[in-house]
């Protein structure tokens, strides 16, 4: 079951801006037509050292955070190439929740349809907390220690994570408005419909 | 939920988008007129959505074809020098053909970068929703066309509905007022808005370039420009079209013929703002304070002029880091570094106007020792014509690789990289870390800089290229 309600667990914190989906996943990792196998290659640049060994010293890499499913990212995180892979590997990998004070607008759309929550905070605040957090969609509320913040996520996104629920077979539900869209447009812009080319 | 009445005044975005809900508000499912895939992001789309049994609604008005993994080296086959990226072309055209749409294989004279190929081919049109899972899917917005970058997940709804789930984005109006100076070129003013209103500054808005200079920008031009929004964190962006676009893309294999020609040019009239229309942002600029311009860090925004240090422009969080990984100084400009390669390519710089005022620069000219510069056309159409207007032969002479269609080395999957530590100014968009190869330092300028530092071996603009050969 995809549905989103909430989230309770320690929050791995990379807080920088401009965070892109080529550091996210660089496309070396990407080697196969496929949506899974990918979280090894999370991160892979910052991650690995020449030799592909762990970096000790990467925040994914300490003990402390081993199946963290909360992310703090920094302004317009996910920016950069469309690849939805970048989501692919940050889910696999576990995440569920990424917190930025800003998404870039393709990432944002790819982690709903993934139902990985993308939480917009302006600041990330949380950062501070040394223990789990909580996230509970509905609320729109992060709560750790003895702190509460809210953060925003449009309704529609909202909505689609809160389901679980395929999309495609949502939309398939309003097959009868789209199909009485379409014989109107047709009689106005056949040029459209390249069908009909001679 | 909002409502337009028509009476009101509107922008062109709001135009196309109330011409294309199918249903809601601003949360509003929306018509899609044309899809393009290739093979990175758009196979595995085709696939998943094979292996869930659904269909394609409309195979006729998608189009596929092979540009992010192939080699781009001559005499190039379905193997390529990436790891894998045999499976990437393979399972894609087996997937394309077996669905029934349109696709441009390797040895058709039609495949090139997508953005490159959509317009000759006459399949972005003013006034159309285009999606393709590749960011720089805005570019096509240079036709007045609505067309945005889209993942996986998305692309495959696209084809099983004909639709996509949107909430509305925001309006920007980017009005550049005055003239370009003659040596500014369509990549010099991208990089100075994106330097000005930095990589995140028209988040999730659809841009609207406007103004004198604008409209002055050759169709190639305003793709470039159009192109780097997906740099400044845009939806998209898009330009009203004008006579040179209605001009463009008549004839084209698939633009409408005859008199679905004339309805199709009648409709595309009213495809500009009204007077009086608002939108959510606006930006001004004087194209009289655009000079040539080059990135130093390792984001877009961290562009100045050849002749200012990075410490001359709005300081940023990270700068230390980008300053580091590019081993360059906060206060000396990047302009006389030396460089190990040259690159001209990619879905913002590879048509043909790009390619001809580069040969312009290089013309009688080499390329320095130990300096790797590479060009690959856009497109198989680019590549074609080059050829006939003999600018193949410069390239050639003055000792650049001259290749097939592709993006190329715009990004590194795996396969050809220019390597570690190596410095290379490239015509492409992004200067990201390790973007052309692991601890590759990448500084993007437009295709006529891109020359000129070919031909020193160092960063350089086209006038320092022209000064230093007058006092000579």
């Amino acid at each position: 079951m995809n549905a989103f309600t909430t989230v309770t667990s320690r929050a791995v914190p990379l807080i920088r801006d401009d965070i892109d989906t080529d550091i996210i996943i660089p496309s070396r990792e990407i080697r196969s037509v496929t949506k899974k196998g990918l979280a090894k290659g999370l991160f892979a640049g910052w991650r690995y050292d020449a030799g592909y060994e762990p970096k000790p010293d990467f925040v994914l890499n300490r003990p402390e955070y081993a199946g963290a499913q909360i992310l703090l990212g920094g302004a317009n995180f996910g920016c950069g190439s469309s690849r939805e892979q970048a989501v692919w590997a940050l889910a696999e990998h576990g995440f569920r929740v990424i917190v930025a004070p800003s998404f870039n607008p393709i990432f944002r759309r790819n982690c709903v349809r993934n139902f990985v929550l993308p939480a917009i905070a302006d600041p990330v605040p949380m950062a501070k907390v040394d223990g789990p957090l909580h996230v509970d969609l509905a609320a729109r509320t992060i709560s750790g220690g003895d702190q509460t913040w809210t953060f925003e996520i449009d309704e529609g996104s909202a909505e689609v994570l809160a389901s679980g629920l395929d999309e495609i077979g949502r939309t398939m539900l309003s097959a009868d408005k789209i199909g009485a869209w379409r014989a109107k447009d047709r009689a106005s812009r056949p040029w459209i419909y390249l069908e009909n080319r001679a | 939920m909002t409502f337009s009445f028509p009476s009101s005044p509107r922008t062109l975005f709001q135009k196309i988008w109330d011409g294309h809900v199918v249903d809601g508000g601003t949360d509003a499912l929306v018509a899609i007129d044309r899809i393009w895939l290739h093979e990175r992001t758009g196979g595995v789309a085709l696939t998943s959505l094979a292996e869930s049994g659904r269909t394609i609604a409309e195979p006729a008005n998608v189009f596929v074809t092979l540009d992010h993994v192939v080699d781009t080296l001559p005499g190039r086959t379905d193997e390529t020098i990436m790891p894998t990226g045999s499976e990437f072309i393979r399972v894609t055209r087996d997937a394309a053909l077996a669905a029934g749409l349109t696709f441009f294989d390797l040895d058709d004279e039609r495949q090139g970068i997508i953005h490159v190929i959509s317009p000759e081919q006459g399949v972005v049109l003013p006034g159309v929703t285009l999606v393709c899972p590749d960011s720089h899917t805005c570019t096509q917005g240079a036709f007045g066309a609505l067309a945005w970058g889209i993942g996986s997940t998305e692309a495959e709804h696209a084809l099983a509905t004909m639709t996509l789930n949107l909430v509305r984005p925001q309006t920007m109006r980017i009005s550049v007022g005055g003239v370009l100076g003659g040596d500014v070129q369509a990549k010099d003013l991208a990089l100075y808005v994106i330097s000005q209103i930095g990589s995140a500054g028209a988040r999730g808005h659809v841009i609207e370039f406007a103004g004198s200079a604008i409209e002055a920008l050759s169709i190639e031009g305003r793709m470039t420009l159009c192109n780097m929004a997906a740099e400044m964190g845009a939806f998209s962006a898009i330009i009203a079209p004008d006579a040179k676009v209605f001009e463009y893309l008549n004839g084209r294999p698939y633009a409408p013929k005859g008199s679905d020609w004339d309805a199709a040019l009648e409709s595309w009239q009213d495809l500009s703002s009204d007077d009086g229309a608002t939108f959510d942002a606006e930006f001004a600029f004087d194209a009289a304070d655009v000079a040539p311009m080059v990135s130093w860090g390792t984001n877009p925004q961290q562009s100045a002029p050849f002749g200012l240090a990075p410490a001359s422009g709005k300081a940023a969080d990270g700068d230390a880091r980008s300053l580091d990984y590019m081993d360059v100084s906060a206060n000396q400009p990047v302009a006389g570094l030396p460089i190990g390669g040259a690159f001209i390519g990619s879905c913002t710089n590879a048509r043909f106007e790009d390619l001809e005022i580069a040969a312009r620069v290089l013309k009688g000219r080499k390329v320095a020792d130990g300096v790797r510069a590479i060009c690959v056309p856009g497109s198989g159409g680019v590549k074609r014509r080059a050829e006939d207007a003999g600018i193949d032969l410069v390239f050639r002479e003055a000792g650049f690789e001259w290749r097939e269609p592709g993006c190329s080395m715009c990004f590194f999957v795996g396969g050809e990289s220019f390597g570690e530590g190596e410095r290379v100014i490239s015509s492409t968009n992004r200067n990201f870390e390790n973007r052309q190869g692991a601890g590759t330092r990448t500084h993007i300028a437009s295709p006529a800089s891109v020359a000129a530092s070919a031909v020193l071996g160092r960063i350089a603009s086209v006038r320092e290229l022209e000064e230093l050969e007058a006092v000579r």
